[in-house]
């Protein structure tokens, strides 16, 4: 129960690092989906993009989390200490889930839904807004999901560049090894992630059309 | 008055793959005229690979012509922006493609709605059409596509495609993956319909019998060139031995 005690304590600081944390997950994800949706349209549209732009994602993807805030460092103007450099790194790492989605969502509508959309005169704008994308979304929100569980997780290492959040709770008890101390900041960052995928889960029940 | 569909010299060339003196562009479609009048249908008849169902795409511009002229009601498709023009021309494939996320009645006023018609008449119009292809609109406007049978999804399919009443209708193979039962039903039925709805029709099929039933006129296609064109009687005393081969296949 010392862990209790430890939040009934610094009550006031826990709640800041939890909305730091918040904060970076929002904002990265928000930036990854505004990214990586048209970006994924853009692929099903140019095929000869997919192979270079989804081997780039899986390159970043790739790049152990760590290293890569500490590569953005010494970059000019998106690199830095804090919260902004911890933001780009978060978003490239979610940008890959949310871009395949995408791609293999509207991919993946059946040729002959689209054939007979554009048959019937529809533009590539009433096409992808309203067959493609609808019919894609269960896909596409399938990679928000993935992309918003990972980004909790690797959010706790931004503290290691300044940015704050949980990880701060974490990092700090690893350095004077104290076990209530980790636990204080990885709970917290658990049950967020948890919560994040059941509440896009209800969200793709309730929105997503599926097939029979 | 105008012809709903006149076409002349109509070709399509695939560009070559290859490189330098191998790079030669294969033809799929060569020097194919006809018209078809208001109330006639046009079976396109052919083996899989003669062009059918390229010079259907040809016509939609589904697929952009490299020679040739096709004109829809006396207007060059050439000169029409190309969402316009398929708006005037009804298509029913095979696979129906109904748009599953949205009901029968959605998918039957599509182009009207494309064509912002008032909700009213759309709604009129669906019931009428849905009426006209024997399905009940109390029964099915409120339906999804996965709830129908395939012989309702085509009726479905051909609704959607008179929807705006185009004066063409291109239909590519719309019975042929249907049980030969529900087949069989649906000619009787589009033979009946044909007469009354007064449109120009291209119907494409490998189905000689199919052909014959519901076919003003005939074209045999061969290697991308139209072989043979002219009525039923004509089409069954022909010499040509591609005709005779289909005739034996009947």
């Amino acid at each position: 129960m010392r862990l209790w005690e430890f939040y009934a304590r610094n009550s006031q600081e826990v709640l800041g690092l939890v909305g730091q944390h918040l904060y970076l997950v929002a904002i990265s994800t928000g930036a990854a989906i505004v990214i990586g949706v048209p970006l994924g349209v853009l692929l099903t549209r140019r095929p000869a993009w997919r192979g270079p732009v989804l081997g780039m994602a899986n390159v970043f993807q790739t790049v152990p989390s760590l290293a890569l805030f500490g590569f953005l460092i010494p970059l000019p103007f998106i690199g830095g200490i804090g919260a902004r450099t911890a933001i780009v790194a978060l978003v490239l790492y979610a940008l890959l889930p949310i871009v395949r989605n995408t791609y293999e969502g509207v991919a993946g509508v059946d040729p002959a839904v689209r054939e007979a959309g554009r048959g019937m005169g529809m533009t590539d704008w009433q096409l992808l807004t309203q067959v493609e994308l609808p019919l894609g979304f269960g896909v596409i929100l399938a990679g928000v999901r993935v992309a918003t569980v990972v980004s909790v997780g690797t959010a706790t290492i931004a503290a290691a560049i300044g940015a704050g959040g949980l990880g701060v709770y974490i990092f700090r008890g690893v350095a004077v090894v104290d076990d209530t101390l980790i636990l204080a900041g990885a709970l917290p960052a658990a049950l967020m992630a948890l919560a994040a995928d059941g509440l896009l889960g209800v969200a793709a029940r309730r929105f997503a059309w599926r097939g029979k | 008055m105008t012809k709903p569909l006149e076409v002349e010299g109509l070709g399509y060339d695939l560009p070559g793959r290859g490189k330098g003196e191998r790079r030669k562009s294969r033809s799929l479609v060569r020097d194919v005229s006809f018209t078809v009048g208001a109330g006639e249908t046009l079976v396109l008849l052919g083996r899989s690979g003669s062009g059918k169902t390229t010079t259907l795409k040809l016509i939609n511009r589904l697929l952009e012509p490299t020679s040739g002229e096709v004109r829809v009601a006396g207007e060059r498709a050439a000169d029409l922006p190309v969402t316009r023009l398929r708006r005037r021309i009804g298509y029913v494939i095979q696979e129906v493609g109904l748009f599953p996320h949205f009901t029968v009645e959605r998918n039957v006023g599509l182009v009207p709605r494309l064509e912002a018609w008032p909700p009213a008449r759309i709604a009129a119009r669906v019931r009428e059409l849905l009426a006209l292809v024997g399905l009940d609109p109390d029964t099915f406007a409120g339906r999804y596509p996965h709830e129908l049978s395939g012989g309702q999804r085509q009726r479905v399919g051909v609704a959607r495609a008179l929807a705006a009443d185009p004066p063409l209708l291109l239909l590519d193979e719309p019975f042929g993956a249907l049980d030969p039962i529900t087949r069989v039903e649906l000619q009787r039925e589009f033979a009946a319909l044909e007469g009354r709805l007064g449109k120009g029709m291209v119907f494409v099929t490998h189905d000689v019998r199919e052909g014959l039933l519901l076919g003003s006129r005939i074209g045999l296609m061969l290697q991308g060139r139209l072989a043979f064109l002219g009525t039923p009687d004509e089409f069954r005393r022909s010499d040509h031995p591609e005709v005779k081969a289909f005739m034996a296949a009947a």
